[in-house]
C-alpha cells in the first residue's frame, strides 16, 4: 500500500541516505532505525509529503503521493518531535481542535473518553504548559485514539514516555495494525510490537 | 474548518491579551506623539493627520507580523495545517481573517477618537474609518505573505519589513488620499473602489501565496 522506490535525501551539502526501498502492506508495521542524524526524521518527513525527495517516489495504493495531497493527508496521522499542543490551551481544547484540523469533529464526550484512557484524568482543564514533557506527549498521542485514519507515521512516540504509557502505546499500536491499519515509525527504546508483517528498515 | 481555525486564534488571543494589546497601545501612542510635537497648530494637523494615522496603522500591522506563525511553527501547529486534509489556502484565510479581527479591527474602531486629536471634522472621520476598514485586512493578507516567507529566519522581522513594507505603499497612497480628497471637497470614490479592489485581489491571491510559502518554509 506504501511504497518507497529508490529515496535519496539530501540536506545543505550532506547526503543522508540513498536508494531506500520499502514497501509495506496492509497491517504492516515499519520500524526505521539508525543512529542519531541518520535522516529518520527526514524520512519521516518525506512520507507524510511535508518534504519531496531529490531522488525516488513514495506512493500510497499506487499513486503517488504528490498527486494524491487531500486525499492522502486525510488517510494519515503524522505525529512528530514537536507535539502540536498550544500552550494556552487546555488539553481537552488541544485534543478537540487537533483533531477537527485533521478533519475529525469529536465531541466533548470522544476527548475526554481519549485522554482518560490515555491517562489524563482530571487534567482535561489544565492549560498544556503547566503539563510534563510526557503528559503532552499523551496529549498529542491521543488524537491516534480518535482520528480513524490508515496510515499512522510516528516519530519517536515513546520519548519521555514511562513505562505505564508506553504499554499503552503498544495495545494501541497492536489493535490498530489488527484492524489492518499501517504504521511508520521510529524508536531508540526496545519495544515489541506484534504485527503482521514487520520492515526494519536501516539508515546508516 | 475555515470557522475552526479562527475560533482557536481567537481563542489564543484572548488568552494572550498582551499581544492585542501591544499592537493597539502602539498604534494609540504613535497617532497621539504628533500632535504633542508639533504644536496645537490646527490647519497643520488637520492636513497631516490621514497621513499619520495611516503610516501608524502599517506600522501597528507589521509589529504584530512576526507572531502570526511563528508560534505554530514553533509548537508542531504548522505542520499539522499542512497535512491537514481541508486545502492549505483555506486554512491560512482564516488564519489572515483572525490575525485582522485582532490587530486591524481594534484600529479601526480606534481611529476616529484618535482623528479627534487632529480636529478632523466628522465626514473626514467617516471616510477614515471606511478607509481603514477597507486597507488594514488587506496589510494583514500581503504581510501573512511576508511573515511566511521568512519563518524560522534569523532576523525574520528586519526582512519581513524590507519585504512587506513596499507593497504596503498603494495601500497607504490610497487610504490616505481618500481622507485628503474628503477634506479638500473633491470626490472620495475612487480612492475607495480601489482599496476594495486591493482587497479583493488580495482575498483571491494571498492565500494561495501564504500556502506556497508555508510549503517552501517548512520543507
Amino acid at each position: 500500500m506504501l511504497q518507497g522506490i529508490n529515496l535519496a535525501c539530501v540536506r545543505g551539502d550532506r547526503r543522508l541516505f540513498k536508494a531506500v526501498n520499502f514497501t509495506l502492506e496492509a497491517g504492516g508495521l515499519m520500524q526505521v532505525h539508525g543512529p542519531n542524524g541518520s535522516g529518520k526524521t527526514s524520512l519521516l518527513r518525506m512520507l507524510c509529503g511535508l518534504s519531496n525527495p531529490v531522488l525516488g517516489e513514495i506512493t500510497w495504493r499506487g499513486a503517488s503521493i504528490r498527486d494524491l495531497k487531500g486525499e492522502y493527508f486525510s488517510e494519515l496521522t503524522y505525529i512528530g518531535h514537536l507535539s502540536g499542543t498550544k500552550d494556552d490551551l487546555t488539553v481537552l481544547e488541544n485534543l478537540r481542535i487537533s483533531s477537527a484540523l485533521a478533519g475529525e469533529h469529536i465531541s466533548e464526550t470522544q476527548a475526554r473518553d481519549a485522554l482518560a484512557y490515555m491517562g489524563l484524568n482530571g487534567r482535561e482543564l489544565l492549560p498544556a504548559k503547566v503539563l510534563s514533557q510526557g503528559q503532552r506527549r499523551r496529549v498529542a498521542l491521543a488524537r491516534l485514539l480518535v482520528c480513524k485514519t490508515k496510515l499512522w507515521i510516528l516519530d519517536e512516540p515513546l520519548a519521555a514516555l514511562d513505562i505505564t504509557a508506553v504499554k499503552l502505546i503498544q495495545e494501541l499500536l497492536e489493535r490498530h495494525l489488527a484492524e489492518k491499519g499501517l504504521v511508520v515509525m521510529t524508536t531508540h527504546q526496545a519495544i515489541d510490537v506484534a504485527a503482521i508483517s514487520t520492515v526494519h528498515l536501516r539508515l546508516v | 474548518m475555515f470557522f475552526w481555525i479562527i475560533q482557536r486564534d481567537l481563542l489564543l488571543a484572548v488568552r494572550r491579551r498582551s499581544d492585542v494589546l501591544t499592537t493597539l497601545f502602539f498604534f494609540v501612542i504613535v497617532v497621539s506623539l504628533f500632535p504633542l510635537s508639533v504644536g496645537p497648530e490646527m490647519n497643520l494637523l488637520r492636513t497631516m493627520a490621514p497621513g499619520i494615522v495611516w503610516v501608524a496603522a502599517l506600522l501597528a500591522s507589521m509589529l504584530s507580523l512576526g507572531r502570526l506563525f511563528s508560534s505554530d511553527y514553533s509548537d508542531g501547529t504548522l505542520e499539522q495545517m499542512l497535512l491537514s486534509p481541508q486545502s492549505l489556502s483555506i486554512l491560512v484565510l482564516g488564519k489572515a481573517l483572525a490575525h485582522w479581527l485582532v490587530t486591524g479591527m481594534p484600529l479601526v474602531v480606534m481611529a476616529p477618537v484618535l482623528g479627534i486629536q487632529y480636529d478632523l471634522p466628522a465626514d473626514a472621520l467617516f471616510v477614515l474609518v471606511v478607509s481603514l476598514l477597507l486597507g488594514t485586512p488587506v496589510l494583514s493578507l500581503i504581510g501573512a505573505i511576508g511573515a511566511a516567507l521568512t519563518l524560522g529566519l534569523r532576523g525574520g522581522g528586519v526582512l519581513v519589513s524590507l519585504l512587506v513594507l513596499p507593497l504596503y505603499i498603494p495601500v497607504l497612497i490610497f487610504g490616505a488620499g481618500a481622507v485628503e480628497a474628503n477634506m479638500a471637497g473633491i470626490s472620495y470614490d475612487a480612492h475607495l473602489s480601489l482599496l476594495g479592489a486591493f482587497l479583493l485581489v488580495s482575498l483571491v491571491l494571498a492565500p494561495w501565496a501564504i500556502a506556497a510559502s508555508l510549503r517552501v518554509s517548512l520543507e
